[in-house]
């Protein structure tokens, strides 16, 4: 019965969905705003109800309902059940479900807390998110529906892979989720603007809290991923330039930049067309990412099933959705108004050069990203690598986080270069100390590219915290801590890259049962190598016994996973962090005479890759906090004198 | 300043941007384009040494060898038109075996070995590298076949 009550619950989203866009299209038509008074309580209800349609699919993961094809394929009941709850959308058809659940939940949550917008926008702006979703209820109703039942029912399932057997799924693909999809409302928003050609700074102010919110969520589940797959894939590396990771990163860039010019749009009235093209660019790549990642194009441990008829359907919607917003973009940006002016020196100029690098690099990732498939229409198999992202992402990142760091230190309308420059000095100071002390130390021993960003981190670590200067900190608003806090993140996390590539150990040993091995400033003795049971692996674990210094010695436990329903092996590396970086060991095979293979690095500040990451979701949530409460306290002044 | 100037440096400075990006990714692409080789493309085009590229292939049936050092391997890697030989010093992946596809990231060494600084592998028995689809190892024969 749970299936048959998730089924009924979708369609019902469906139906809901589509009065919703029907009763826009009149309200919108005939001029009559009141309509908006029952477009809101059915984009509720239809989140509600999408909400509950995903409950029940958990239900049956939990309960491992082997009567449903999609529990039985993609789950066992020997799993613990923390996986059997996240297995849920470790799969196509319940990936998607949590897609088109969190846009009914964003479309619930524009209706209920949005109070700022105009009403024939806000009405505009539901219909928006009610046409999106319903071409991918469609989707899951026509091409992957969750709920099919077998016949007769399996006796166990095929279990997960094992890969994704991992605390890490519970978390990364919601938040990330949540990010991307919530990124839809930004899409909505610049298509109800249109529709009503009220693209102002009001509108703006109106959008940006949701901008914040999806950009937070989009960085924090980034950052998680990144994480889990330097632990989980045991080869060291936190980004692999994977076309899937691109498909998170893309959005990741657009929205950034959205972030930046609806602030310019919100302050200063300017840049009007671009911040609504950016809003579209931005959901568009969450599109391409779903389309790359969901339609069996790429194989990857992201790409769950292969079968070109859903990658077609997700084709038509991507055409039609992302086709219809430029089509409508072309068709009102006449009636958008320009803007208000500025001088070639202010922040108004920094912050739309920070945007044309932003979308340079979108634009460099998403050729790489699509040239091996255009090229493979035509019959050559070309397959595109980290030089390439490294080669061309690299430099233009660099030289955009030296923007990143004036930026802030110019002002609003008009500055004077001299001025921005004084301004500059400390960290300028700082970096041409950096560069001195660097090439003296490791000149020739670390690659031009960390070099210079280990330079840059420097230098704008101290440009950020500069706009706190001769402040008053305890009269600096909220949100300007936050952006503070955001550029700091951006120079933490380029130092940990940096310092990654630069300054890495690594050994590789194959050791007998009792030997010890140097790696760095650390020996590792190698005590026993033992079998372990879990619920549904076997392992081979080794104990090793870390010493660096005189310190006192660590354990480590890096493990060989081997899961028996899917004939896998998984390696678990064994980390071990210290406030300056992370010591990580793999166990690798037995070699023929009895000694095991044993990958160790030593990675100094690693951890600041993703530090740097939450710093900037901290900063994004301050600057969020910072400018809702400043809305609240003008609320409450204005009614107070009343 | 007239704001009509300032929109036109604007938009000049972004057609710059934009050109020389364009540019920048055609350059990169070109050399990239030829980042994936088959054996049989390593005879015919030929590789230098040191250039980084992805090797893609099985790996032949009895090539296999472990280095005394017990952490370096030796196999031929094969697409049933060339056979290249191939070093790779590191953690094999778990479903690195004789007889099954992988890709190597690495460069050519001067003697014409390719010396793999990373291994792709299946990542489980469903999952094939992108570049070896439609490439079948046959078992019985040892020979590659293209499916057409």
């Amino acid at each position: 019965m749970i299936a048959e009550a998730g089924l009924i619950a979708l369609w019902l989203a469906f139906a809901l969905a589509l009065l919703q866009l029907t009763l826009v299209g009149f309200g919108l038509a005939g001029g009559k705003q009141e309509l908006l008074g029952s477009v809101r309580p059915i984009a509720v209800a239809q989140g509600g109800l999408i909400v509950i349609a995903f409950a029940l699919l958990i239900a049956l993961f939990l309960r491992s309902d082997m009567s449903v094809l999609l529990v039985v394929n993609n789950s066992h009941s020997m799993k613990p059940w923390l996986y059997k709850f996240a297995g849920t959308w470790g799969n196509h058809e319940g990936s998607m479900l949590l897609w088109v659940t969190v846009m009914g939940v964003a479309g619930a949550a524009v209706a209920l807390f949005e109070r700022a917008l105009r009403r024939d926008t806000h009405m505009a702006t539901l219909g928006g998110q009610a046409a999106i979703s319903l071409g991918f209820y469609a989707f899951l109703l026509f091409a992957s529906n969750p709920f099919a039942r077998i016949d007769p029912p399996a006796a166990d399932g095929q279990g997960l892979n094992p890969l994704l057997q991992d605390p890490g799924l519970a978390f990364h693909p919601p938040t990330l989720y949540l990010g991307y999809v919530g990124l839809s409302v930004a899409f909505s928003f610049a298509i109800g603007a249109l529709l009503t050609r009220r693209v102002d700074a009001a509108f703006a102010r109106a959008m940006r809290p949701w901008v914040l919110g999806a950009w937070i969520l989009l960085t924090l589940g980034i950052t998680a991923g990144s994480y889990w797959a330097y632990y989980e894939l045991g080869w060291g590396g936190w980004w692999f330039w994977d076309p899937v990771e691109n498909a998170s990163l893309m959005p990741w860039l657009a929205a950034t930049a959205l972030l930046h010019s609806v602030t310019v749009l919100a302050t200063r009235d300017a840049l009007r067309a671009w911040t609504v093209m950016l809003a579209v660019i931005a959901f568009s790549m969450s599109m391409v990412g779903t389309f790359l990642v969901r339609s069996g194009i790429l194989t990857s441990v992201h790409a769950f099933a292969v079968d070109p008829e859903r990658g077609t359907f997700i084709l038509v919607l991507l055409g039609f959705y992302i086709g219809g917003a430029l089509a409508l973009f072309g068709w009102r940006v006449g009636a958008v108004r320009e803007g208000a002016p500025f001088e070639l020196v202010s922040r108004e100029t920094m912050l739309v050069v920070n945007n044309l690098l932003l979308t340079v690099i979108l634009g460099l990732v998403l050729i790489g990203t699509l040239y091996p498939l255009m090229t493979e229409a035509f019959g050559h198999k070309v397959s595109v690598g980290a030089p390439y992202f490294d080669r061309i992402a690299g430099p233009i990142a660099l030289i955009l986080m030296l923007v990143m760091a004036a930026g802030p230190l110019t002002r609003w309308r008009r500055d004077r270069l001299s001025v921005v420059a004084r301004r500059l000095l400390v960290p300028a100071v700082i970096a041409i100390f950096a560069v001195a002390l660097l090439a003296w130390v490791a000149w020739g021993r670390i690659g031009v590219l960390p070099f210079f960003g280990l330079v840059v981190a420097l230098a704008v670590g101290a440009g950020s915290i500069a706009p706190l200067w001769k402040r008053n900190l305890r009269r600096t608003p909220l949100f300007t801590y936050g952006m503070v806090i955001a550029h700091l993140g951006c120079a933490v996390s380029l130092a940990g890259m940096a310092c990654d590539s630069a300054f890495t150990v690594e050994k590789l040993a194959a050791v007998r049962v009792g030997d010890s091995v140097q790696a760095g400033d650390w020996t590792l003795q190698f005590n026993r190598i033992s079998p372990i049971a879990g619920d549904n692996w076997t392992a081979l674990q080794a104990d090793l016994e870390a010493v660096r210094g005189g310190g006192a010695p660590v354990m480590l436990h890096p493990q060989s996973r081997f899961f028996a329903s899917a004939a896998t092996t998984t390696t678990e590396a064994a980390l071990l962090t210290r406030w300056n970086g992370q010591l990580y060991v793999v166990l690798g095979q037995e070699a023929e005479d009895g000694r095991w293979q044993l990958r160790i690095w030593w990675k100094p500040f690693v951890t600041l890759i993703w530090l740097g990451g939450i710093l900037i979701a901290l900063g994004g949530a301050l600057a969020l906090i910072g400018r809702e409460r400043r809305g609240w306290q003008l609320k409450w002044r204005e009614r107070a004198a009343a | 300043m007239k704001a009509k100037h300032q929109r036109l440096i604007l938009a000049l400075a972004a057609l710059v941007a934009l050109v020389g990006a364009a540019l920048l990714a055609a350059s990169a692409l070109r050399d990239e384009a030829a980042y994936f080789y088959a054996p049989a493309d390593v005879r015919t085009k030929g590789v230098e040494a040191g250039k980084a590229i992805r090797l893609g292939g099985m790996v032949v049936k009895g090539s296999l060898k472990h280095a005394p050092d017990g952490v370096t391997i030796h196999f031929d890697v094969t697409d049933g038109k060339a056979t290249v030989p191939a070093s790779f010093k590191g953690i094999a992946p778990d479903l690195f075996r004789e007889g099954s596809g992988v890709v190597a990231e690495g460069a050519f060494d001067r003697s014409g070995t390719f010396v793999a600084t990373n291994l792709l592998a299946k990542h489980d028995e469903r999952y094939m590298p992108r570049e070896l689809e439609g490439m079948n190892y046959n078992e019985t024969t040892h020979q590659m076949k293209a499916e057409q």
